[in-house]
């Protein structure tokens, strides 16, 4: 059984007293103890950012990798290894801003990938300038006017494009988030839990207090249906006095997109024994030849 | 009669065929076991425009194309208009007779052969785009070139389509061979079978590296299409599931790069083919690879630039962009292959060097080297010497061995360290782009910096080895001797031939390491000119920083047509 000494970290973590990462990295250790994963059978791949920091803080396989690119590192690692529980952790500056693009492809693709959006609607590491999920008109060092973009709006877009489990949490309710994270750890195909995290430092509007007053569990709304995708869209964009976290859309249990690739039908990629090609192999591409 | 030396070219508008004509035609003529070297020169676009492709053949093996023309199959009458100072006396010019061969385009000398060849595709094929063939037809007739090479290509390349397509194809194939008949004997050029020739390939650059790759263990391309790199992730995409590989097409090329540095990672050799701007796009993610010491190989089929320059066209200008991508330092290995040969060779070597050198291993290509098809023979491609060799990767025995905890980027003599591969309980290690200490956790401690630092880079401090020696051709003594690398290699050997005992040549197929025995067989020349297809001397001005030796002269192209040996023997006039 594994335990969370079994991924207690050497390094202390850099975050700020108070900084909802902590609450983040302790939710997502504690569903992969819930749900019985070893350290050594998952890899946490992560951007650039405070948030993007976590694998150091625990003890699991990580990829620390470049500002925007977790996503296609991530399904390189699944596609190469599926047996591998892949959990990309990033911001909302990381995924929803320079990897916008890898996102909405990630999601239409349905690979076996968790991910986990540290969205805190600021950059913190460069000292709080506005982010893509910020909310229009605000003031930050580079928008000193105000921002004039709406933000973007991530759990619709996944649904849009094709996400079966998408779900939001709060590390102010870390039981619940451990139980969506759980739940995204047991969905067979892409499942996202963007998260609001409040970032005490830089984003102390949409910190702890505006989050506690507004927050309400989807699954403690009777009228709310979760497989009901065009509701779904809809309440994914419901913001202001009152804030929905839990399972916005739970679609068909689709299996992971890799299990497609006709080569992954003998197993992973890297565990199919790598030779040099027969004769007869050569003697196929030979033939195409002459 | 001139019997089995000519140059045949086929051309017409974009959307007509010419390649699948062209290349149908080249393996016909291999298969009669003649020599063939094979160049489409197409436009950037789907429809219309100018596009060609030139067979020029022999009973010897050859590695480049000449101007002169000898048959011209003119699908329109642009290709005439185009093509016909390249005609010479007693050549022929195949067209249409629905369109007007005005007297203008009429050279003298230059035998016309009108043809109704829409008009007999649409009559025996029903379809106009046959006339392809039928003009292939026409080329079998004039040349009294047996029919039974070019019809069992025919049978191949249409089988999957039913036999009333076959068919159709060799009725248009004896309506155009019998259309040639009054034309035959005015016509001197002849091309016959070999008798039990051996069985020989005709191959393309593009071919020949994802051969050797594949052969070499590569089990994972991503790309993003972009000519003229993209043709090799095609080529796995369509050997992928026979093979077991997983050739993926995605959302561009930065995530193409950084989906095989995951594959990579977790074990998969991984690749990713592209063009310069393509490269462009994969630069940040190669010093990923560099600091995070993965093996990636990166093949970069260069085209003319900047930006979108011409798409379809060659040059080699992208050297020292490749050498220097990517903020920062780590070692990198970037080779030049200029033939099939050597591209097969690089193929599978390089994903052994990106294994034990723990780094990022760079291929140079270009359009002209990646889309050339050569006649070679199935022993040029050397799969006995194919190793696959996975340096210090640790195996599930070593890592139960381990009796202290696992450090990933541990510093040794070599500055390789043993490589875990995720998902062994005795090695849970994290890999970062940011400067880390020997177990990957993030370090800015300057102590640490430069023993890290030093650590890649030793690396390829022994590595010179790996470098092929310049390839040395011709006689040992010559007046000249012409430096070159990567695809200009046919074009500067068959230069050499022709000035027969004048010059000879040091090719230059690795780049970094720079060839360690380049300098003395540079400094032993008694003149050097340079040949190279760009506009800065690239290979130039790599050579004076490496050796402080300075050329003697240089020819220098960058018109985004390959070379010519008749074209570098007259610059030779002009610099030498």
């Amino acid at each position: 059984m594994a335990t969370r000494a079994d991924y207690k970290g050497q390094e202390r973590p850099t975050w700020c007293p108070g900084c909802g990462d902590y609450g983040i990295l302790n939710a997502l250790t504690r569903a992969l103890v819930e749900q019985n994963i070893a350290p050594h059978e998952a890899i946490v791949v992560t951007g650039i950012g405070c948030g993007s920091k976590l694998p150091h803080y625990m003890r699991i396989n990580g990829l620390h990798t470049l500002h925007g690119r977790p996503v296609p590192v991530a399904q390189g690692i699944k596609l190469a290894n599926h047996d591998l529980r892949v959990i990309v952790v990033h911001g909302d500056g990381d995924g929803y801003g320079e990897g916008l693009g890898h996102f909405a492809h990630e999601v239409r693709r349905n690979p076996n990938i968790t991910e986990l959006v540290q969205n805190n609607k600021i950059y913190g590491l460069t000292k709080g300038q506005y982010s893509p999920t910020s909310e229009r008109g605000k003031r930050r060092s580079t928008t000193p006017q105000g921002s004039l973009e709406h933000p973007v709006q991530p759990l619709a877009l996944a649904i849009t494009h094709g996400a079966n489990f998408v779900a939001r949490g709060y590390p102010g309710q870390l039981n619940h988030l451990i139980d969506l994270i759980g739940q995204a750890l047991q969905w067979p195909g892409y499942a996202l839990v963007d998260i609001l995290q409040p970032c005490v430092s830089f984003n102390r509007e949409r910190a702890y207090d505006y989050y506690n007053e507004r927050i309400y569990l989807l699954e403690e709304d009777e009228t709310y249906d979760p497989t009901d995708r065009n509701l779904a869209w809809q309440r994914a964009q419901e913001w202001g006095d009152r804030i929905p976290i839990g399972v916005f859309y739970r679609g068909e249990r689709v299996a992971g997109y890799e299990l497609l690739e006709p080569a992954l039908q003998k197993g992973p990629l890297v565990k199919q024994p790598l030779s040099r090609l027969n004769e007869a192999q050569i003697a196929g591409l030979f033939d195409e030849l002459s | 009669m001139i019997e089995n030396n000519l140059t045949i070219r086929i051309g017409g508008e974009a959307g007509m065929g010419l390649e699948s004509s062209g290349a149908g035609f080249g393996k016909a003529l291999v298969r009669a076991g003649l020599q063939v070297f094979g160049l489409p020169d197409f436009y950037s676009r789907i429809r219309g425009g100018h596009n060609f492709f030139t067979l020029r053949v022999s009973e010897k093996p050859l590695y480049a194309i000449e101007n002169p023309v000898h048959l011209l199959l003119a699908l329109d009458m642009e290709t005439v208009r185009r093509h016909i100072d390249d005609m010479v006396e007693g050549s022929a010019v195949v067209y249409d007779s629905k369109d007007e061969a005005p007297d203008a385009l009429r050279k003298p000398g230059v035998i016309f052969v009108p043809v109704p060849l829409t008009e007999l595709a649409r009559e025996i094929g029903g379809l106009d785009v046959m006339r392809n063939t039928v003009a292939l037809g026409v080329a079998t007739g004039l040349l009294g070139f047996d029919p039974r090479y070019v019809e069992s290509v025919i049978r191949d390349n249409f089988a999957k389509k039913g036999d009333a397509v076959v068919e159709s194809n060799l009725g248009c194939i004896h309506a155009g061979a019998e259309a040639a008949a009054p034309y035959q004997e005015q016509f001197v050029y002849r091309l016959a079978a070999i008798p039990d020739a051996p069985r020989r390939l005709f191959i393309n650059g593009t071919q020949a590296f994802g051969m050797g790759a594949l052969a070499g263990g590569c089990r994972f391309v991503a790309g993003y299409p972009m000519t003229p790199g993209s043709p090799v992730l095609i080529w796995f995409a369509q050997h992928a599931a026979k093979y077991g590989a997983v050739a993926k097409h995605v959302e561009d090329e930065i995530s193409a790069i950084n989906m095989a540095i995951g594959a990579a990672h977790a074990g998969a050799r991984a690749m990713v083919p592209t063009s310069g701007g393509g490269y462009a796009l994969m630069v940040e993610a190669t010093g990923f690879a560099g600091i995070t010491e993965t093996p990636v190989v990166i093949y970069n089929a260069q085209r003319p630039g900047p930006a979108t320059g011409m798409p379809t066209r060659t040059e080699q200008a992208d050297m020292l962009f490749m050498l220097h991508a990517s903020q920062g330092e780590f070692p990198r290995f970037l080779f030049a292959p200029g033939s099939v040969e050597e591209l097969f060779h690089t193929g599978w070597n390089a994903f052994n060097l990106a294994e034990r050198y723990q780094t990022v291993v760079m291929v140079l290509s270009d359009q002209f080297l990646a889309d050339g098809f050569r006649t070679i023979a199935p022993e040029a491609l050397d799969f006995d010497a194919v190793e696959i060799d996975r340096g210090a990767l640790l195996t599930d025995e070593a890592l139960e061995a381990l009796e202290t905890p696992y450090r990933r980027f541990q510093v040794t003599e070599s500055g390789i360290s043993p490589r875990a591969l995720p998902g062994h309980p005795n090695a849970v290690w994290v890999a970062t782009t940011n400067e880390h200490d020997e177990r990957g956790a993030i370090s800015e401690d300057p102590q640490n910096r430069t023993i890290q630092v030093d650590k890649r880079a030793r690396k390829l401090h022994g590595a010179e080895h790996e470098a092929p020696a310049l390839t040395r051709y011709g006689p040992d003594e010559a007046s000249v001797t012409l430096v070159c690398w990567g695809s200009s290699y046919g074009p500067v050997r068959e230069a050499v031939d022709r000035l027969d005992g004048a010059a000879n040549m040091l090719h230059f197929n690795a780049l970094e390491p720079f060839p360690p025995g380049a300098e003395d067989a540079l400094r032993q020349a008694q003149k050097t000119v340079i040949v190279e297809m760009n506009a800065t001397g690239q290979l130039e001005q790599l050579i004076r920083v490496r050796t402080g030796l300075v050329m003697d002269g240089a020819i220098r192209k960058y018109d985004g047509r390959p070379f010519r040996a008749a074209y570098i023997i007259e610059k030779l006039e002009e610099v030498a």
